[in-house]
């Protein structure tokens, strides 16, 4: 079996799409087991919410915005992709994608350390 | 001999280390040869030299070495390409060349692939004019300028090589896609005003293995040797579909 000629921007840049899509989904049970514990009572919510100070769940958070926000640019530049006229500056809208969401994500941080 | 026996002219530095896919897809295996490096050496030279110098029993495709017949594309170093208008210098890595047949098709023997399915799915595309006047009537008078034209233009010149369908990733996961190549000529009728079959060929490239699903990783654009963007023939198409379900129009 040949393997397909890849290594090329926009194949990586679906790569990180489907792959942030499936690591949200694998979120988004978590997301909703943590606001079920304010339905348990305040103790058990703060208990949580104060383990998220810690720099390093910080630090992990910053991947989850930058992880939302790469699929949201993202699929903003294939819904243009498909429904606008054709533009061929794909490979410039994915690298904008991506660096709007590392913008996104430090802004999360600074935002946090302040 | 014409040109394409590299054999004819004296080696200009040692030799190229050359690997050929032999045999079928599933029982075959790679077989070593040298052949002398000459200046201004194309990938079919070489393949040439090797059939014609060493094991006459290699087979291949080739027809006009010049680019326009879309007959000699394998895959080089794990790239499909047009092999008559690759350098040698532009692909090898240190004097190597891997050397397979196409991706995606299936292998009859060594670097030639049946080509049948690629060009049944042209059909199943409805990749052909539905002419709507005969040879009695005035020639049509298309406006270059309009942007049916252009949209028709921009996809126009593909050799039929099958590079893209060989570089799909989603050929691979749906045999049943289309493809890259019978997608973008089902976009340049689509964008001919002489045709009649429009609306019977939306149904054909919107069926289940048409327009979309593809997923717009672009390879098609990125290895197609004459330069067209299969992928924008694709969007177009699936812009088209989207019209035509709120009974609109084509643009």
């Amino acid at each position: 079996m040949i393997r397909a000629p890849r290594k090329t921007a926009l194949w990586y840049a679906a790569m990180i799409h489907r792959i942030s899509g499936v690591a949200l989904a694998l979120f988004l049970p978590l997301h909703f087991l943590v606001l079920g514990l304010a339905i348990e009572g305040e103790a058990a919510l703060d208990g949580f919410l104060i383990w998220a100070e810690l720099p390093i769940v910080k630090i992990a958070e910053f991947g989850l915005v930058f992880l939302l926000a790469v699929h949201l640019f993202g699929g903003l530049r294939v819904m243009a992709l498909e429904f606008l006229p054709w533009s061929p500056r794909q490979k410039t809208y994915a690298a904008a994608a991506v660096g709007a969401s590392f913008m996104a994500g430090v802004g999360f941080l600074l935002s946090a350390a302040s | 001999m014409g040109s394409i026996d590299s054999g004819s002219q004296p080696a200009a530095n040692g030799k190229l280390e050359i690997k050929i896919w032999r045999g079928r897809a599933k029982d075959g295996a790679f077989s070593a040869y040298q052949v002398p490096e000459q200046a201004h050496q194309t990938v079919l030279d070489v393949v040439t030299y090797v059939q014609r110098r060493i094991d006459a029993t290699l087979a291949y495709r080739f027809a006009c070495r010049v680019g326009m017949c879309g007959s000699c594309a394998m895959t080089v170093n794990g790239v499909p390409r047009w092999t008559c208008r690759t350098d040698v210098k532009t692909v090898a890595r240190k004097g190597r060349l891997v050397i397979e047949p196409l991706r995606n098709l299936p292998v009859v023997k060594d670097l030639v692939t049946d080509m049948a399915p690629f060009f049944d799915k042209w059909q199943a595309a409805e990749g052909r004019l539905q002419a709507t006047s005969d040879r009695e009537a005035e020639v049509a008078t298309i406006d270059p300028a309009s942007p049916e034209r252009k949209a028709a233009d921009a996809g126009v010149e593909c050799i039929n090589c099958a590079v893209c369908y060989s570089a799909c990733d989603v050929v691979t996961w749906n045999p049943d896609y289309l493809g890259p190549a019978a997608l973008n000529r089902a976009w340049t009728l689509q964008n001919d005003e002489r045709d009649g079959g429009k609306a019977e060929r939306l149904r054909a490239v919107t069926s289940d293995g048409g327009c979309q699903n593809c997923h717009s990783h672009q390879s098609c654009t990125e290895h197609c040797p004459v330069g067209l963007s299969p992928t924008a023939s694709i969007a177009g198409l699936k812009r088209m579909a989207t019209r035509a379900a709120f009974g609109r129009g084509p643009r």
